[in-house]
């Protein structure tokens, strides 16, 4: 019984190391004063400064539009190339898997200076379309590497059975293999959205002039010390982030759940 | 020959330079139950999967219904597969996964639905159209996969071990029904199994391979009774197989004995295996068998006993009703009909 | 028939070459060429940014960075322990919920996450301000080593407890009552059965926050002010404000040598790896 309460209390320690200082966080950028420390009142007046934060506004659009398109993208380069490299064996497919896994493992700041070398080399323009690609590259390994255990998990023996009733192998890659990994898919294309809106250091090394995104102007702000508006912005941030969560937990576990009680009918 | 609708003619097929199916020819009939028997890696499978078309064979012809068909896609071959584990579309309900094929073929709704109610009705499922895959016992998936294949109104239907993730007793229930149901629909039937005893109850003609290689095909009774060489009499049921000598025509010598046999047109003194079915060896009271051996282990089976009874160092395999307790001497006796010879295998 | 779906992987065999394979040999090339170094004809290799890379100042940052990760990555592991034990006993109902719990705060944005602490542990911030309210002296917090230290810990410690938690939920339970049955007590129940069991875990969650927290240039920016500088502020510096990129490439190899290196070591405990796909 006492190692139950000390279990409860030691997780409510963790816990609350994990999740009050963004508690923290949003509660000040409801504060009236700048002050960090005293609460002086109830004020949205930081979230009103934030929209008529012109270079804010800016950022925000980048960072969305950003996402969207390499979310987009991504995934249906991810998808394309997840179905290749499945059908490939041996030492070509553990080449292309080492080389698509070293953006994951790599520091972001390596892959971030490697484009940036990278775009330097080949005369690019540094702004929008360097930051984009940028994104698409480090977002699609994990669009692959979440679509791949699906298409593992598909019978290998689904495509011949629709080709055997008569489906020429396109038909079958669109009306069985694409449904099938569909959970992937959609699982790959929602990590590649949060990534892309999350991202800083990559972002830091490949923006150009006048393309920031959220990430960039946090940075920038916090170097100059602390300031309510990127309270009011976080907040806006991590309830937009934490919607999210919840919505992909959601589909998972329903996923999970809906197949559970389909057996226990049987 | 236009009674034959599937004719392989010497196929070989590698995988990594590994010999898989080495110059395989045969003829499947239509309307014939035809089955390919043999333990795992033997080439049965590979067989099906050219005929089905997931595999090209690396040298021979495929023919169907008299016509090449080595470079016709799955897709195009008037044949259709039922696999191991179903390979039932997921996303798809019952009603769904049967009218898979007749979608493709661009039918009309009224004409699909007529026919997948058909075949839901032929397979006890008439309320479970609406069902998804994944609520459905082994069994149950097991009739969808044979449906989903057969409302597509295929000449040959491909059974790739079709019963083997069902337990026994349904096992058998599907074994007639399926027989029952290539007899009503007059289709070629060619199933793979490494069930000796599932080939038997079901086929018309049994095709018995070993190591890529076809080692006999005949009807059940033939191969039963007629073993060409000892892999196929050991495969087809147990059996005793032992090393002999040829004397004479119908004469042969195996533990130090003269035996009487059937067989003749081998040549004298020519070594050869001797088989022996379990069943076929009779006790008789000590003394009074041609063969003398102590019983070393009883099992009771329900029908019969089964007993290992050693005589003259050989380790006889008996199946009998009669039962001799371990231990006890007995004598073994054999008519010159139960005596299998066949050539030396390797 | 596998044979023409594999030429799907085909374009995207260009693009990592391209994307990923490609920028990699560049930080290769400049690393091991001078700064005069313009167009192939004036090419020049040298191994001068490695060796300047072994002089006492980068190595003492390399070293100092090496000892702020480790020392966080121990006490990541000394409070993240217990954590996934806990986890791992707790009822199935409750698990998904306290997992859930400890993976949200990584899908926050890293920047807001240390920002959060900047506000707490400034001079001028609710810690301080909390200690002057009940009596106490304040004192300075923020832009210290420690700061940095706390400000990795909180970051990364989800990366130890995950794969931890793994590697202890896939444990057999009735190896617990095996050993219970053949009359261990409890505490060499842990040290001979659930310790050693969990190491392959221990061991990915080591790597998992080592890793990160050697390369960071966020956190020692933010919450170390100038006190510490770490590998990762020293690339960023080179790169950003001195322009050095032939010096700061031969860093960033070597902190990827570093980094595949673990991988490779964690690739032979070989754990799970969809526990880490998740975590990622």
């Amino acid at each position: 019984m006492v190692k139950k309460y000390l279990s409860k209390i030691y997780m409510g320690i963790i816990f609350i190391f994990l999740y009050a200082p963004i508690l923290v966080l949003a509660v000040f950028s409801f504060n009236e004063s700048k002050s960090r420390g005293n609460w002086t009142g109830f004020s949205l007046k930081w979230y009103i400064e934030l929209f008529h934060d012109h270079d804010i506004r800016s950022a925000f659009y980048y960072t969305i539009t950003i996402a969207i398109i390499t979310a987009i993208v991504s995934t249906v380069l991810g998808t394309i190339a997840a179905i290749g490299i499945n059908a490939i064996k041996g030492r070509q497919k553990a080449l292309i898997l080492n080389v698509n896994y070293l953006p994951v493992v790599n520091p972001d700041i390596v892959t971030g200076i490697s484009l940036m070398i990278l775009y330097i080399s080949f005369n690019m323009d540094f702004g929008f379309n360097t930051m984009l690609l940028s994104h698409i590259v480090f977002s699609t390994p994990y669009v692959i590497l979440s679509i791949l255990p699906k298409l593992k998990q598909l019978d290998v023996h689904m495509t011949e059975a629709a080709m055997d009733l008569g489906a020429t192998p396109m038909y079958a890659l669109r009306k069985v293999i694409l449904p099938e990994i569909k959970p992937g898919i959609i699982t790959g294309f929602l990590m590649a959205f949060t990534l892309s809106i999350d991202d800083f250091i990559i972002s830091y090394f490949t923006k150009g002039e006048g393309v920031t995104n959220l990430s960039i102007v946090i940075y920038s702000m916090a170097r100059r010390g602390v300031r309510p508006t990127i309270n009011a912005l976080s907040t806006i941030m991590l309830t937009v982030v934490l919607l999210l969560m919840i919505l992909i937990n959601k589909r998972t576990n329903g996923h999970e759940k809906s197949k559970k009680t389909n057996r226990s009918e049987v | 020959m236009d009674n034959v609708i599937i004719q392989l003619n010497n196929i070989t097929k590698k995988f990594d330079g590994e010999i898989i199916l080495d110059d395989i020819t045969l003829s499947v009939k239509k309307n014939e139950f035809v089955t390919f028997l043999g333990p795992s890696g033997c080439g049965k499978t590979t067989t099906l999967r050219i005929i089905g078309g997931f595999e090209r064979p690396d040298e021979g012809e495929v023919y169907f219904d008299g016509q090449l068909i080595n470079d016709i896609p799955p897709f195009k071959r008037q044949l259709n597969t039922v696999f191991q584990k179903y390979a039932l579309f997921p996303h798809l309900n019952v009603y769904e996964n049967i009218a898979f094929g007749l979608r493709i073929k661009k039918m009309d709704e009224k004409n699909i639905s007529t026919k997948v109610e058909r075949m839901l009705e032929l397979f006890n499922l008439k309320n479970y159209g609406k069902r998804r895959i994944d609520q459905l016992s082994g069994g149950q998936q097991q009739r969808i996969a044979i449906a989903r294949a057969l409302v597509n109104e295929p000449k040959v239907l491909l059974l790739d071990e079709p019963l083997g993730a069902l337990d026994l007793k349904l096992r058998k229930e599907m074994q007639h029904e399926l027989k029952a149901m290539q007899k009503q629909l007059g289709i070629t039937f060619i199933y793979v199994t490494h069930d000796q005893e599932e080939a038997l109850t079901m086929s018309d003609t049994i095709v018995v391979m070993n190591d890529g290689i076809i080692q006999q095909m005949g009807s059940p009774i033939d191969i039963y009774n007629e073993p060409e060489n000892a892999f196929v009499a050991d495969f087809i049921g147990e059996s005793n197989i032992l090393s002999g000598v040829m004397i004479d025509d119908y004469l042969v010598e195996f533990l130090g004995k003269r035996f009487e046999c059937l067989d003749a047109g081998f040549g004298r003194g020519e070594e050869v295996d001797v088989v022996i079915r379990p069943e076929d060896l009779d006790l008789t009271p000590a003394g009074e068998g041609k063969l003398e051996g102590i019983v070393k282990s009883v099992i009771f089976k329900g029908v019969h006993y089964e007993m290992d009874i050693d005589a003259r160092g050989f380790e006889f395999l008996v199946h009998s009703t009669d039962m001799a307790p371990v231990g006890a001497t007995v004598g073994l006796t054999l008519t010159p009909d139960d005596i299998h010879i066949m050539e030396k295998g390797d | 028939m596998k044979d023409r779906t594999k030429y799907f992987a085909y374009p995207y065999v260009v693009w990592i070459f391209l994307f990923i394979a490609l920028p990699a040999f560049l930080v290769l090339l400049y690393s091991s060429t001078t700064k005069e170094s313009n167009g192939l004809t004036t090419i020049h290799f040298t191994l001068e940014n490695y060796k300047k890379f072994f002089q006492p100042i980068y190595l003492n940052i390399l070293w100092d960075s090496i000892y702020l990760a480790a020392v966080s990555t121990v006490i990541c592991l000394i409070l993240g322990y217990p954590a996934a034990l806990i986890i791992s006993n707790t009822h199935v109902s409750k698990r998904n919920t306290l997992l859930f719990l400890c993976i949200l705060p990584m899908w926050m944005n890293m920047l807001l996450r240390t920002y959060a602490w900047m506000t707490i542990l400034g001079n001028n911030g609710i810690l301080n301000n909390f200690f002057a309210f009940i009596g106490l002296p304040t004192f300075n917090m923020l832009y210290t080593r420690g700061a940095t230290v706390m400000g990795m810990v909180y970051n990364f410690i989800p990366f130890m407890i995950l794969p931890i938690y793994t590697a202890l939920s896939k444990m057999d339970k009735g190896l617990l009552e095996a050993a219970d049955d053949l009359g261990a007590d409890k505490k060499t129940v842990f040290t001979k059965v659930i310790l050693p069991l969990s190491m392959p875990g221990v061991i990915s969650g080591i790597i998992m926050v080592f890793m990160p927290a050697v390369s960071t240039f966020i956190i020692p920016q933010l919450l170390g002010g100038n006190k510490s500088m770490m590998i990762g502020n020293l690339v960023e510096k080179l790169f950003i404000l001195n322009g050095d990129w032939n010096f700061g490439s031969a860093i960033s190899m070597v902190m990827m040598i570093i980094i595949l290196l673990s991988m490779s070591i964690m690739n032979k405990f070989d754990i799970d790896k969809e526990g880490g796909a998740r975590l990622w």
